[in-house]
């Protein structure tokens, strides 16, 4: 297949393979653009507060757990909300851009029975609306940490800026390859529910990593093994930015943040090609299946 | 010529199951213990769409027309065999598929564009086409669930035809807005037509095919049985859904109505034309008969009359209650005859449909469709279906 815009040939009977689709997706980036607006104007159309819900939630967040976790149960961990918050902005983007695209498909049937377009578009689609979810929460975050006075460690922001590719990376890959199977098994959707559930808590959110690895001793490389833990790591890390006394966090240099990442970074990439395979074949016959 | 479309032994295969797993709980109770059988929703299906030609594409419902639309459009792939578009394709979005209830008719235009690939500077460019062709007007800023099907309707295919297309898909969505937005859309093709561009029409409408195509595709459980010129192509689907004993081509009942037996029409025959050739001289007369057997007495009964042309239009349809002549309804076999003491048609091939029904038409007893035909032989170079005696006078202009 040669320059598709320049012969303007093409060949729907074809699968095209995962470098093709993601070609295709580029030239759809418009649409991209569009579907991620519907989708955030479409959830707040018929609300007076529209965005501030999306802050508010974050907030609430912020108060009542600060409250539980500092004040009643006296957990060892200072400025508590922010801790909490920093991880769980990364897990927010994650469960609501899995969420979203998993049903993506699905819910835009009379869509694909009609038109031909790039569907993994839908999945990108919900995980863009997360995504501006994900900016709106980091700015009630950082609205915290100059409320609290506190410093972010700006010398990782470079690790930060790599986790956010990667879960943004591994969040497709998964997305996109629910968002067809879903199609075809559609309890997907509610099986994802109950694995993002134990996944989240074991995921180390609420508590400080330290209390898992101390206890798994020379095993505790086996936390990492948890794809979102070096994520959700170095968000904390840079935004909440423990003190080292507080031992909430491993005290590992740049370097150690940027390769465990990496390693996620690699694994992600192969999930994603494994899924736009795996979306190929179950795309056959999405329009009659959905 | 040329091809925009060519569709290359295309093969669609579905899996029934007799239980279809829908969850991944039922595929574990289903484990083991669901056989499938292959269905071909399209069976080997070859033929070339010629660049500028508007082609019909024509079947009974599950004849794997729709189907083939789809692997054309891409919303389906063929199990095997090649499919290539030459051109930028739209496909006529039914009745605002893709259209989102809570967004604006602006909005919606904007997004629906972008799903056929362009811009919004490309948009931009067509916008105010849109907005006037879809009749909107102040409402286009309204949320498109306020609006009534017509302009939900109408806008979809303003969005379709004002893109530019140099091929365009339809699906049976003529039949939908009120009948001066039908003739507009009917205007654009024809327009589309004038301009060179490629048509692919879906439809079980064998009228529409007539007006609008230029050649006619015919399916039938997945096989393509004949490419040809409109007329013929009609004539042979009409063959394949009597073999299939489907509902009735010709439409003597309109509306919905349940088939009964009891009532059996037989022995039709046509008297006039000239036995050896089928041929009637134009003002000659023309009788049909048939036998009507009445098994057991009827509450009330019509003997219907039609005599359609070789385009499968209708010349004449009527009945013996629009005739006012009541029809014994006890049991017993008698002869009905039809006559008609001149018959003023040019030249062409009639073919005659006989029917009996109940005065309702809710009961349909037996019909024998288009089961004889004959020729008209006119003598003279007129053209058109009816003869007319036309006198011509001139006269000098005295201003």
């Amino acid at each position: 297949m040669t320059d598709h815009q320049r012969t303007n040939v093409h060949t729907p009977s074809q699968r095209p393979g995962p470098i093709r689709r993601i070609r295709q997706v580029i030239e759809y980036r418009e649409l991209l653009g569009n579907l991620t607006r519907k989708e955030l104007k479409v959830k707040y159309k018929n609300s007076v507060l529209g965005f501030l819900w999306s802050l508010l939630n974050p907030l609430l967040y912020l108060i009542v757990f600060s409250l539980v976790f500092q004040e009643i149960l006296r957990a060892q961990v200072p400025l508590f909300g922010v801790f909490l918050l920093s991880g769980l902005v990364a897990w927010n983007l994650f469960l609501g851009g899995l969420t979203g695209a998993t049903g993506s498909i699905v819910s835009n049937a009379p869509l694909v029975q009609k038109v031909w377009f790039p569907r993994e578009i839908l999945a990108l689609a919900s995980i863009g609306a997360a995504l501006v979810h994900f900016f709106l929460q980091l700015l009630v975050l950082f609205g915290a940490l100059l409320v609290f006075q506190h410093a972010p460690a700006w010398g990782y922001l470079p690790a930060l800026v790599l986790a956010l590719a990667v879960l943004l990376t591994l969040t497709t890959a998964i997305g996109v390859a629910l968002s067809a199977i879903n199609v075809y098994l559609r309890d997907t959707q509610h099986l994802l529910e109950l694995v993002l559930l134990a996944w989240f808590w074991l995921t180390a959110i609420v508590y400080p990593i330290r209390l898992v690895t101390d206890r798994l001793g020379e095993w505790d490389w086996v936390a990492l093994l948890n794809p979102m833990i070096p994520i959700v790591l170095t968000f904390q890390r840079v935004i909440y930015n423990p003190a080292v006394e507080d031992n909430i966090l491993p005290e590992e240099p740049l370097s150690w943040y940027l390769r465990n990442l990496s390693f996620v970074g690699i694994g992600a990439l192969l999930a994603l090609w494994g899924a736009l395979v795996i979306f190929g074949r179950l795309e056959d016959d999405l329009g009659e299946e959905i | 010529m040329a091809s925009a479309i060519s569709i290359t032994n295309v093969t669609k295969k579905f899996k029934l199951h007799q239980q279809k797993a829908k969850s991944i709980k039922e595929r574990f109770i289903l484990a083991g213990r669901n056989p499938s059988i292959d269905f071909f929703a399209l069976d080997d299906v070859s033929f070339e769409v010629p660049v500028g030609s508007t082609m019909g594409l024509l079947g009974h419902n599950g004849s794997g027309k729709s189907t083939l639309l789809k692997c054309i459009s891409g919303t389906l792939r063929p199990t095997s065999g090649d499919i290539e578009v030459r051109g930028r394709m739209a496909a006529l979005l039914e009745l605002g598929a893709g259209f989102h209830p809570e967004l604006t008719g602006r909005e919606n235009i904007y997004l629906n564009g972008s799903i056929l690939g362009f811009s919004r500077v490309q948009i931009d460019r067509i916008f105010d086409d849109i907005v006037e062709f879809a009749e909107l007007g102040e409402f286009i800023d309204n949320q498109v669930k306020h609006y009534s099907s017509g302009m939900y309707a109408r806008l979809g295919f303003a969005v379709s035809v004002n893109v530019d297309p140099e091929i365009l898909l339809i699906d049976e969505v003529l039949s939908v807005g009120d009948e001066a937005f039908q003739r507009k859309c009917l205007e654009r093709i024809s327009t589309f037509q004038k301009e060179g561009r490629t048509i692919l029409v879906v439809t079980h409408a064998a009228d529409l095919v007539r007006q609008i195509c230029d050649e006619v595709a015919v399916l039938d459980a997945g096989k393509l049985v004949t490419v040809g010129e409109p007329g013929d192509a009609v004539r042979i689907f009409r063959d394949t859904l009597a073999a299939r004993g489907q509902a009735p081509p010709t439409e003597l009942l309109q509306g919905p109505h349940a088939t009964r037996t009891g009532v059996t029409l037989s022995d039709l025959q046509v008297i006039g034309p000239d036995p050896t050739t089928h041929t009637l001289r134009t003002g000659e007369a023309l009788t049909v008969e048939a036998r009507v057997e009445v098994e057991s007495d009827v509450p009330d009964l019509v003997v219907a009359f039609s005599l359609h042309d070789q385009n499968g239009v209708l010349i004449h349809g009527t009945n013996t209650d629009v005739l006012g002549i009541p029809v014994d309804t006890r049991a017993g076999s008698r002869v009905i005859r039809f006559r008609v003491d001149s018959l003023p048609l040019l030249d062409g091939t009639v073919a005659v449909t006989m029917g009996a029904h109940s005065e309702d038409g809710s009961l349909l007893y037996h019909q024998l469709d288009q089961v004889e035909r004959f020729h008209v032989s006119s003598g003279t170079r007129a053209a058109g279906v009816t003869a007319l005696d036309i006198a011509v006078s001139t006269e000098p202009d005295s201003t």
